[in-house]
């Protein structure tokens, strides 16, 4: 039939498409990012953070590359988060009296209020660490010293909590957003669907895990 | 003889597409629990008839659970409480003695209410129209065993055409999502020899279709498969994205 | 009136090719101009309306269902025949033909069974390319099994699920030319009446079931597919929704019908469990397979629990009766003998009537094994149990005869044409191929041989024929013939609606239903069928009377549908009584109990009733008329059915 032929973003398939490329992006980072933060274990953890920041800071060019494809990926990914979030609310525009759920999750419901909770989360995030805007936390003025102004951080127990939030958000938002994001690009098999389910979990609980221990390491005494 | 229970069931009741609807209440003394959801509603609709009032709409045909005419949501869930079960097929015994019971009609933007718990579901038809076929005039084919074709791919496309168009995934979606629906039709179609020369410009018009449609988009919450009374697996969703995909991303043709 | 078949002579082997080389073909810039009006998009009406839409035509097609998918054929479960001899067996379009004959008892033409053996294998072809997910072998060929008692492997089958998945395929076809806007297709969309200019069928009055608007719809033929009228029993395995109407209103435009009284009545069906029941479940025949037919030898016992009753106290009827065959003797045969049982009050249904017979799987599953039984029957056992909520793993199940089909219907000629020129009629709704019994999965290679095969060719001759007649009286919707037919529909409608009644249309339905069950069901005799007769128009009276329909007629009103239909339903009811006492012997779905044999098996009457019985509508309040149309038997001779 002649109907117009709409474009990839215009569809909710292709802003899934493109929420599950921006989201692998994204899951990349993440693991990447907790892996990169375990360097508070190590046995002289202020040096090792030092040197892991100059390494990235040598990359020049490189590194505002990466940056500028997360910034991307977050800014298509909150894009077509809120174009879904406002087309599926349309196409349920009269509401159950009485509805219940048979199978989905806490966390499959919540994707779009734990994905605006990541939002701020990052923006924060990124002022602490990045933008070294202290915004609560004692300021450190040594631009490489990541360790100092992690510990300034993590031992103001509001600024700890938030973290903590923050990935368990995370966690969730991994939990059901990596299996989902297969099933959006259409990476099924029935020998190995299974998997997916599973990949999700162990996403969710490593980075969820990995991160928040760091807040909690400080807070405890375990590093500092 | 037949036992019977009590119940209270509150009914969806709307005059017409415009109109605000609102529950109205039936106390039912006597409802034998050897009977359909149907027939207790049938029984309310005599007694209504008989006092010369409206009766409650509701669609319905085989009765058997095959033609997917029947539907209502039963206690937040499509079809009521029973899996695999369509609203005709589901029997009152399902209840407990006393219960109070809710009745809605399919909520979804794409589905208008017609009257009470009839709902407009041309929509899915409108996809099939866009595509959901494969093109072969009468007469034109060749030997109807000239293809051998897999028992397991037969198997699968089988298991995809059990569809019977209901609308339950819509309705348990809560997105109001028609993907169940759709790549059933684009799977069932798809994974057999006859269906490829078209397959991704047929996943390409269905989705489109639908997309205009006014129903929501997918975000894998898997409450269509539950409620489905085929138990359609939410397995061909990701085929159907990766047919759309390529259609549109990859293919030079679509 | 003098009936022609109108079907060629000659070799039958050749007929339906030589019919088509003579018939006159429409010049394909010329088809455009013409329309057809399809009725129903069953098998019948879905395969014909897509078909007609490839060829050009413009076509109009109408269901009452909200979706063109969702008529009744979806519900076949068995499957559907035809002659490939895939497997080898000895199968061939002679066979399937001479068996057909043979099973409808002798009441069927010839030649046109002949043509349906023939298109059988080309239906099976056009539905594998259409995306039909038959089942197949394990090495990629289409798999077969043998139904109903036929000798040879040639039912194709989609799981349980066949008719549902033929009526996808059609259905398909049908929106590609809806989509290419070939066919307009009008769902939720009922007709009300045929109209009539000139003596021909120019189109069709419809009402919009969403809003109740009335409206006229001008063609230059009309093809009803309108399926059977099962209903007229209330309690049957068609859906609820599946009438008679369309065909009755042609009936009393002038067009014939044929054969009324031969009902099928499918012998495993789950009983009646109560007052409120509205329709009868099937359950698949190869269930008599494995399953032992059975009720206790003493009346006493039949409100004992199955277990409790010790073997030497039951009673194996069929066993006991049909050594040869047993419980697989044919369904009149099954249905009829779980009737007598009951009738001697050994029945083991629900109370009061308590009819039912036990079919019973206790020794299949200690031969076989419990998971052997859930292979084969796993399905269906778990439909039983979630309707009756008894495990027949367990206890037996219990099942009793239900109406399934009617083999009657508008009257047509070999072009599928009835006597009105321009009216077309095909599926369940004619009363063509199968004369007084249908063949398990042979109504599904019917309808779609009707549709695919048989109505293209032959409207076209009737348009390339009638072609310059029509040109020459276009009729639009003012026509004067369009709006007295308007008239009358919307009178009856206004009669219901502003009736002031006491009960809703079932509760008329369900008393005409008991009537003719009791009266024109498994077995019928001369004073019941006089009775029948008598109390029918009484019904009638008091429906027209007393019946109630809230609401108005400019909205969907669910009441007012069902009114309309059950007025029709009571008239054709009288007529299939009138019918029945007529045919004065047994054939096929007929029974007449004065009419058997010493072992009470059907007694035909070759030399009085080897003709089709076609009635004429006379006026309301008269005598219809009774029109014979011989038939003769060249090829297949006239032989018993024997089946001890
Ligand atoms: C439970 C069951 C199982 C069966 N199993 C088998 C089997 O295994 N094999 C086999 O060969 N046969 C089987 N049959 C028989 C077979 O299914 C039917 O005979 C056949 O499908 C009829 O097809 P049809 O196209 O003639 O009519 P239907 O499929 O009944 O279609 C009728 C159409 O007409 C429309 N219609 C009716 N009245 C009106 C009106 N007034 N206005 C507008 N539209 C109207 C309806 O909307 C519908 O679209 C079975 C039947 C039943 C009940
Ligand atoms: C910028 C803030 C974010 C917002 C507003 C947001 C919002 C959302 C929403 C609404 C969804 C769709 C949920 C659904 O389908 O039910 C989603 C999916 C997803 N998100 Fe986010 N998210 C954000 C950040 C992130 C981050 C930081 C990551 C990774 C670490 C991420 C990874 C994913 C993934 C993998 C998916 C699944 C995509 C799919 O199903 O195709 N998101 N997000
Ligand atoms: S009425 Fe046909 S599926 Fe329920």
């Amino acid at each position: 039939m002649a109907t117009k032929a709409l474009a990839l973003h215009q569809t909710t398939v292709g802003k899934k498409a493109i929420m599950a490329v921006t989201g692998f992006i994204m899951v990349g980072f993440v693991i990447a990012h907790m892996l990169g933060n375990m360097q508070v274990y190590s046995a002289n953890p202020a040096a090792a953070l030092k040197a892991y920041a100059l390494l990235l800071r040598s990359f020049g060019g490189g590194l505002w590359v990466a940056r500028l494809v997360l910034l991307g990926a977050v800014v298509l990914h909150a894009w077509a988060a809120i174009s879904l979030v406002k087309q599926n609310a349309a196409a349920r525009a009269s509401r159950y009296h009485v509805k219940h759920d048979a199978v989905t999750s806490y966390a499959a419901k919540t994707m779009k209020y734990g994905g605006f909770v990541l939002l701020f989360f990052i923006l924060y995030h990124l002022a602490h660490l990045t933008l070294h805007i202290p915004v609560g936390a004692p300021a450190v003025a040594d631009e490489f010293a990541v360790f100092e102004r992690m510990k300034a951080g993590f031992e103001v127990p509001w600024i700890s909590a938030l973290y903590i939030l923050g990935n368990i958000a995370l966690a969730m938002h991994l939990y059901h957003g990596v299996w989902s994001m297969l099933q959006s690009v259409g990476l099924n098999h029935r020998k190995y669907n299974a998997l997916r389910k599973q990949a999700a979990v162990a996403v969710a609980l490593v980075v969820g895990v990995g991160n928040i221990s760091i807040p909690v390491a400080f807070m405890a005494g375990i590093v500092g | 003889m037949s036992q019977t229970i009590k119940l209270t069931l509150n009914i969806w009741r709307q005059a017409g597409p415009n109109a605000s609807g609102q529950f109205q209440k039936f106390h039912r003394d006597a409802v034998s629990k050897d009977a359909s959801f149907l027939e207790a509603l049938d029984e309310i609709n005599e007694e209504l008839i008989q006092k010369g009032e409206e009766p409650i709409a509701f669609d319905h045909d085989c009765r058997e659970g095959i033609c997917g005419m029947c539907g209502m949501v039963i206690n937040g869930m499509p079809h009521g409480p029973r899996t695999l079960t369509t609203t005709c097929q589901l029997h009152m015994r399902e209840f407990k003695d006393g219960a109070e019971v809710w009745v809605e009609p399919w909520r979804a933007t794409a589905f208008p209410v017609i009257k009470d718990l009839a709902v407009d579901r041309s929509a899915f038809d409108q996809i099939i129209q866009a595509g959901g076929y494969i093109s072969i005039n009468t007469g034109s084919p060749g030997d109807a065993n000239e293809i051998p074709i897999p028992k397991a791919v037969a198997d699968l496309s089988m298991d995809a055409a059990t569809c019977i168009g209901c609308g339950a995934c819509v309705a348990a979606c809560p997105n109001a999502s028609a993907m169940l629906f759709t790549s059933a039709k684009a799977t069932h179609l798809g994974v057999l020899p006859q269906g490829q020369a078209e397959r991704l410009s047929r996943a390409r018009a269905m989705v489109e279709t639908m997309e205009t449609a006014g129903f929501g988009g997918c975000t894998n919450h898997g409450e269509c498969e539950a409620a489905c009374p085929k138990g359609i697996s939410v397995d061909y969703i990701a085929r159907l994205n990766r047919d759309y995909l390529k259609a549109v991303v990859v293919s030079q043709t679509t | 009136m003098e009936l022609h078949s109108n079907a060629p002579t000659g070799p039958i082997e050749t007929a339906w090719d030589r019919h088509r080389f003579e018939m006159k073909l429409v010049n394909p810039a010329n088809k455009r101009k013409f329309t057809v009006i399809v009725v129903g998009t069953g098998l019948a009406g879905a395969s014909a309306a897509a078909t007609m839409g490839e060829l050009g035509y413009n076509v109009k097609a109408f269901c009452f269902q909200d979706s063109a998918r969702r008529a009744h054929s979806i519900a076949a479960q068995g499957g559907i025949n035809a002659a490939k001899n895939y497997q080898g067996d000895g199968d061939s379009i002679y066979r399937l033909f001479y068996d057909t004959v043979k099973g409808g008892d002798f009441r069927s033409r010839e030649r046109n069974v002949y043509r349906l053996a023939q298109v059988s294998v080309s239906i099976i072809d056009q539905a594998v390319a259409q995306g039909v997910p038959f089942a197949r072998e394990y090495g990629g060929l289409l798999a077969n099994r043998s139904f109903g008692g036929a000798q040879v492997s040639r039912t194709f089958y989609a799981r349980g699920q066949t008719g549902q998945q033929l009526l996808l395929g059609a259905y398909q076809a049908l929106a590609r030319q809806v989509g290419l806007g070939q066919v307009e297709l009008h769902e939720r969309t009922e007709m009300l009446e045929l109209i009539l200019v000139d003596g021909r069928a120019r189109g069709v009055i419809t009402r919009n079931l969403k809003t109740g608007q009335i409206d006229t719809h001008t063609a230059d033929a009309v093809v009803l597919a309108t399926g059977g009228y099962g209903n007229v029993y209330f309690l049957s395995t068609n859906a609820k929704g599946s009438n008679g109407s369309a065909a009755w209103r042609a009936h009393r435009k002038g067009a014939l019908f044929a054969n009324p009284c031969y009902t099928q009545i499918h012998p495993t069906c789950l009983p009646v469990h109560g007052e409120g029941q509205s329709k009868l479940t099937l359950m698949s025949e190869s269930l008599r397979n494995d399953g032992r037919v059975w009720v206790p030898k003493n009346a006493a016992d039949v409100t004992k629990r199955p277990q409790d009753i010790p073997e030497a106290d039951r009673d194996y009827y069929l066993e006991r009766k049909y050594p040869a065959f047993g419980n697989l003797v044919p369904r009149d045969i099954a249905a009829r003998n779980a009737k007598d049982v009951c009738d001697e009050g050994r029945g083991v249904g629900y109370p009061p009537e308590r009819e039912a017979v036990y079919l019973d799987f206790a020794d299949a599953i200690n031969r076989l094994g419990q998971h052997t039984i859930e292979e084969r029957y796993g399905n269906l056992f778990e439909m039983y149990e979630r309707i009756t909520d008894e495990d027949p793993y367990k206890t037996p199940m219990k099942i009793y005869p239900a109406v399934h089909y009617t083999m009657g219907g508008l009257w047509v000629d070999y072009n599928l044409q009835s006597n009105i020129p321009g009216l077309f009629v095909a599926g369940e709704a004619n009363f063509s191929d199968h004369g007084a019994n249908r063949l398990g999965a042979s109504a599904l290679m019917q309808g779609l041989a009707d549709g695919y095969f048989v109505l293209p060719y032959t409207i076209g001759n009737y348009l390339a024929r009638a072609g310059r007649d029509l040109a020459k009286t276009p009729v639009a919707e003012d026509h004067a013939d369009a709006r007295s037919a308007k008239a009358e529909a919307e009178g009856r409608l206004k009669a219901f609606l502003d009736n002031p009644g006491s009960h809703g249309p079932d509760h008329f339905h369900r008393r005409l239903g008991k009537l003719m069950w009791e009266y024109v069901g498994m077995a019928r005799d001369k004073a019941g069928l006089q009775k029948a007769i008598e109390e029918i128009p009484k019904l009638r009276e008091e429906f027209h009377a007393k019946v109630r329909v809230p609401g108005s007629g400019a909205s969907f009103n669910q009441t007012l549908e069902k009114a309309n239909r059950v007025a029709d339903f009571m008239e054709l009811g009288e007529l299939m009584a009138r019918d029945a006492l007529a045919r004065e012997e047994s054939a096929g779905g007929h029974f007449r109990v004065e009419y058997q044999t010493e072992e009470g098996e059907a007694r035909r009457n070759d030399d009085d009733f080897a003709h089709v019985a076609a009635w004429e509508w006379t006026g309301k309040g008269n005598t219809p008329t009774r029109h014979v149309e011989d038939l003769d038997f060249e090829y297949v001779k006239l032989s018993q059915r024997s089946y001890k």
